[in-house]
């Protein structure tokens, strides 16, 4: 997972570069929390564009994380998610709190 | 005598996390024989990985209990069968629900079946308390358009 954080913005942005499962999220979790306990982010966005698979493992990572943040007063996002992905995030119904940001189809409300 | 199936395929390995991503990848190498989608290896690759997940959090306690898939090939349908010999599942109606989890501490989502359900035709479960599961997995890879004209 690539970390990068924006002062001026207080945004953290965690990219993950692997594939999500049961077997990938322990690790990924434990990073996770350490870099928003370290930098008390306003908002935190979950980069997909390094992820080429996921599993029902990464919704409970993001909604794990999502819990997190929000005790702290920090937003969650998603971001660059491929449609394999997207389909398992449309399935949940958890787009109506962590939204996906900054893609075509939304591209327009953003500006 | 007639075979029944077109083509079989047996895989065994261990409750280990690891073997997750080895069981969808092997799974989905065998199901290309079928010319599926980008699309529709993805969906099996999905489902391989919450059957054997689940074998390996919710049936086992520990990491070197065996697990088995054995796929079939009849026409352009694909069978998945994945047993365990673990706890086995009480109420079946319950487990199907989405949300419905037995390991929320884990932070487990309650997910699985259902995004089987939506991923693979028929998704068939059977279980006995203290004597294991196996789940049944079947997806009929549809012809390509391009096939046919
Ligand atoms: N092989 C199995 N052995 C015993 N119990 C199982 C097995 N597979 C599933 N279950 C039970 O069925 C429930 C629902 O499974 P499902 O995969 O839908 O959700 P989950 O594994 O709890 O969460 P998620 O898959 O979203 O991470 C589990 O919580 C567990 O109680
Ligand atoms: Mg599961």
């Amino acid at each position: 997972m690539d970390i990068d954080f924006i002062e001026e913005d207080k945004l953290l942005v965690l990219k993950i570069t692997e594939e999500i499962d049961h077997h990938t999220t322990d690790r990924m979790r434990r990073l996770a929390d350490y870099e928003i306990q370290r930098y008390s982010p306003r908002k935190v966005v979950f980069d997909f564009s390094g992820t080429s698979f996921m599993d029902s493992a990464g919704i409970g990572l993001i909604i794990g994380r999502y819990k997190m943040a929000s005790m702290i007063g920090a937003k969650v996002e998603i971001k660059n998610v491929k449609e394999n992905i997207r389909r398992i995030f449309e399935m949940t119904g958890i787009l109506k709190i962590i939204p996906i940001i900054g893609e075509e189809d939304s591209c327009e409300e953003v500006i | 005598m007639k075979k029944l199936y077109d083509n079989e395929m047996n895989l065994e390995f261990l409750s280990k996390s690891c073997n997750e991503s080895f069981a969808r990848i092997a799974v989905a190498a065998f199901a290309s024989q079928l010319d599926p989608t980008i699309e529709e290896l993805s969906d099996i690759k999905t489902s391989i990985s919450e059957v054997v997940t689940n074998s390996i959090i919710h049936a086992y306690d520990s990491d070197d209990e065996i697990i088995k898939i054995h796929c079939k090939i009849k026409d352009n349908m694909i069978i998945i069968e994945v047993s365990d010999t673990g706890k086995g599942i009480e109420d079946i109606e319950q487990a199907r629900k989405p949300l419905y989890t037995s390991k929320a501490e884990l932070e487990r989502s309650g997910m699985g079946f259902t995004i089987m359900e939506n991923f693979m035709d028929e998704v068939k479960i059977e279980s006995i308390v203290g004597i294991g599961t196996k789940v049944t997995l079947k997806k009929v890879i549809k012809e390509e358009c391009e096939d046919i004209t």
